[in-house]
């Protein structure tokens, strides 16, 4: 004979760890992406409170300008976005929206860079980095990110930019045409000059005048 | 196709899952039976049955004398053991090496031409006089006490046949560890399905049968290399009952290389599904209880859904590795490793990782129980960690044969 309850309590209790898995998933994807907003809004405040210093520079002069002048999150930031859009269990609509969020504070932040540059004569080095996240349009644009994070992690006073090219972003578009980049991917724009196609740590500190010029300050001593 | 696959998988998990708390379910059940059975008193066996062991050989010089002196040496009384032992037409030093028994008047020895394990045991057969019968393979050896451990079983008349526990003789290198590990889990299970009435195995070494069975239902077949299999499914067929007797311990020799385990377990999968193929008239067959409505349908999905589930564990490997190589290729050793998981953000908190971390949970739980079950009480040792690591690895290699040779109707063979 056979004991249906059994088999009935079997299908519950499995049924059960089907739903608190489901249920604990869904709670700690919420709490990743709150985790993102979190940060995406502290980007938008450091910002807005370089904006806002910079704004008094007017009346005062650039030496008031400390170290932590432009966000030191924009990278972590990146860095969250990019492992959430590879995840499943992301809400798409979700990631998608923090995404736009991402690459809006990423030029604000590279512009309020510029000015920085130009009213200070500070001399910044920065990458401006496009690539696809479409299928097979770009197949060197994941090596290429490897290159730039190990840049980044050489280089800590680098500012890389990250965008996606084929992104429906307004600004997006507008800083491909301003920088006449090409749809040639990867593509990188550094300090101005365009660079297409994979380039090795070793290409890029070799061929980029502004990367040799970091080069130099990361290996002389502070004074 | 990506959700089509998704579906598969959490389907497999969910099947693999119920699996487990099914069989978790029903050793509570069963629990009290198990400890009954360990405390039961061998001292108060009344009735000893006559017993005829048959030791079928095939160069197996190396290990029969082993085999015989530790049926000779099995704690029951003399003159209601035999043996039979049958050469089925080794081609090394076999033979002589049974002859060297033949002064036992205990045992004779039959020696015939090569025609297979089910022949053999089919010849001994036709002179067995005793009221049970039993095989015992030439590479496996009897503990003193297990005849008297099965014995007890057949003091219910329905009782037709009794499976014992297996385990592995010295394991030596990894590959039998890791086969150590794998048998405790088979005890286990075969207890659990023994309460379930849902065995469909009666395994070579040292499984007892009424001699009636034989009688009733015929000699062996040759059943696609797996006759032990077949035997049980018939006798499932029949309303013969088969219990198990988790404290009667039998060792045999597990296959040492990978060539010759990955050889024995593609034969057994093989056998299976062909066999089940065979009886598939029992399958969500009401009449069969939980061996019909359950255990076989879910033994023969399992080795489809466990391929989909090791599929997808090497899946994640290989892209892992993939992605490893295109990181080596972009900046070799260059730049700062990068740890994700010191950032609770960077744990997988998916839902299959956390169903996958249940059902790993699950199995631990039950393979502690196996253990515990198989050896009296839990000890870590190095089978269990090979076991964990390295099993998932193995699977695929047999399984994956064992679907190729059935599906292009491919002969395997023993060795």
């Amino acid at each position: 004979m056979i004991d249906s309850k059994k088999y009935l309590v079997a299908f519950i209790i499995t049924a059960a760890i089907f739903g608190t898995a489901i249920f604990a998933s869904n709670i700690l994807t919420g709490k990743k992406l709150e985790d993102v907003r979190d940060i995406e809004n502290r980007v938008a405040l450091d910002i807005l409170s370089s904006e806002t210093q910079f704004s008094l520079l007017a009346e005062t002069s650039c030496r008031d300008i400390g170290p932590g002048f432009l966000s030191k999150e924009l990278g972590p930031l990146g860095e969250r976005l990019s492992y959430a859009e590879d995840q499943k269990g992301f809400n798409d609509a979700d990631v998608d929206s923090l995404k736009r969020s991402y690459f809006l504070l990423e030029i604000k932040d590279y512009l309020l860079m510029k000015q920085l540059a130009l009213k200070c004569n500070v001399k910044s080095t920065f990458i401006l980095y496009f690539y696809s996240s479409e299928d097979d349009r770009c197949e060197d644009c994941e090596k290429m990110g490897y290159v730039l994070t190990a840049l980044r992690d050489k280089y800590p006073d680098l500012r890389v930019y990250s965008f996606d090219y084929d992104y429906d972003l307004g600004a997006i578009k507008t800083l491909i045409s301003i920088n006449k980049v090409k749809d040639r991917l990867p593509a990188l724009i550094i300090n101005g000059v365009p660079y297409y196609g994979f380039k090795t740590v070793e290409e890029l500190e070799k061929n980029v005048p502004a990367l040799k010029k970091l080069q130099t300050a990361t290996t002389t001593p502070a004074r | 196709m990506a959700d089509v696959q998704a579906i598969i998988l959490y389907c497999s998990l969910f099947i693999s899952l119920f699996f487990e708390v099914f069989l978790l379910i029903t050793y509570l059940e069963v629990r009290g039976e198990i400890k009954l059975e360990d405390e039961r008193s061998l001292k108060g066996i009344a009735n000893f049955p006559t017993t005829t062991v048959i030791v079928p050989c095939f160069n197996e010089e190396a290990t029969v004398a082993a085999t015989i002196e530790s049926i000779l040496a099995l704690d029951y009384p003399e003159d209601k053991l035999s043996l039979i032992l049958v050469n089925d037409g080794s081609t090394d030093s076999t033979l002589k090496v049974l002859n060297s028994f033949k002064t036992n008047s205990r045992i004779s020895v039959i020696d015939k031409k090569n025609g297979g394990k089910h022949t053999a045991v089919n010849l001994a057969l036709e002179k067995v006089e005793t009221e049970l019968v039993g095989c015992l393979d030439a590479d496996s050896f009897v503990t003193p006490l297990a005849l008297k451990k099965i014995i007890p079983y057949f003091d219910d008349p329905k009782v037709m046949a009794v499976t014992p526990s297996i385990k592995v003789h010295e394991p030596k290198n990894i590959l039998q560890h890791i086969q150590k590990t794998e048998y405790s889990w088979s005890i286990f299970l075969r207890r659990m399905l023994s309460s379930l009435g849902a065995l469909y195995v009666t395994p070579g070494p040292f499984s007892i049968f009424r001699a009636q069975v034989f009688r009733d239902l015929g000699p062996y077949k040759h059943a696609h290399m797996t006759e032990d299999m077949e035997m049980a499914m018939r006798m499932q067929k029949n309303h013969y009952k088969i219990v198990n007797s988790h404290g009667a311990h039998v060792y045999t020799v597990a296959p040492a290389t990978l060539k010759g385990l990955v050889k024995q377990r593609a034969r057994w999968s093989y056998g299976f599904l062909n066999n089940a193929i065979d009886y598939k008239t029992l399958f969500f067959n009401r009449q069969y209880g939980h061996f019909g409505m359950f255990i076989m349908p879910i033994a023969t999905l399992s080795l489809f859904t466990s391929l989909i589930m090791v599929g997808n564990v090497l899946t994640g490997f290989v892209e892992k590795g993939l992605n490893l190589a295109t990181r080596f290729r972009a900046v070799g050793f260059a730049g700062k490793l990068h740890w994700p998981s010191f950032d609770w953000y960077f744990l997988n908190t998916g839902i299959l990782p956390i169903i996958v971390i249940t059902a790993v949970g699950l199995t631990l739980f039950i393979l502690y129980l196996s253990l515990k079950l198989a050896d009296g009480k839990f000890k870590l040792h190095r089978g269990i960690f090979y076991y964990l690591f390295l099993y998932t690895f193995l699977v695929p290699l047999w399984l994956i044969k064992a679907l190729f040779d059935t599906a292009f109707k491919r002969k395997v063979s023993w060795r």
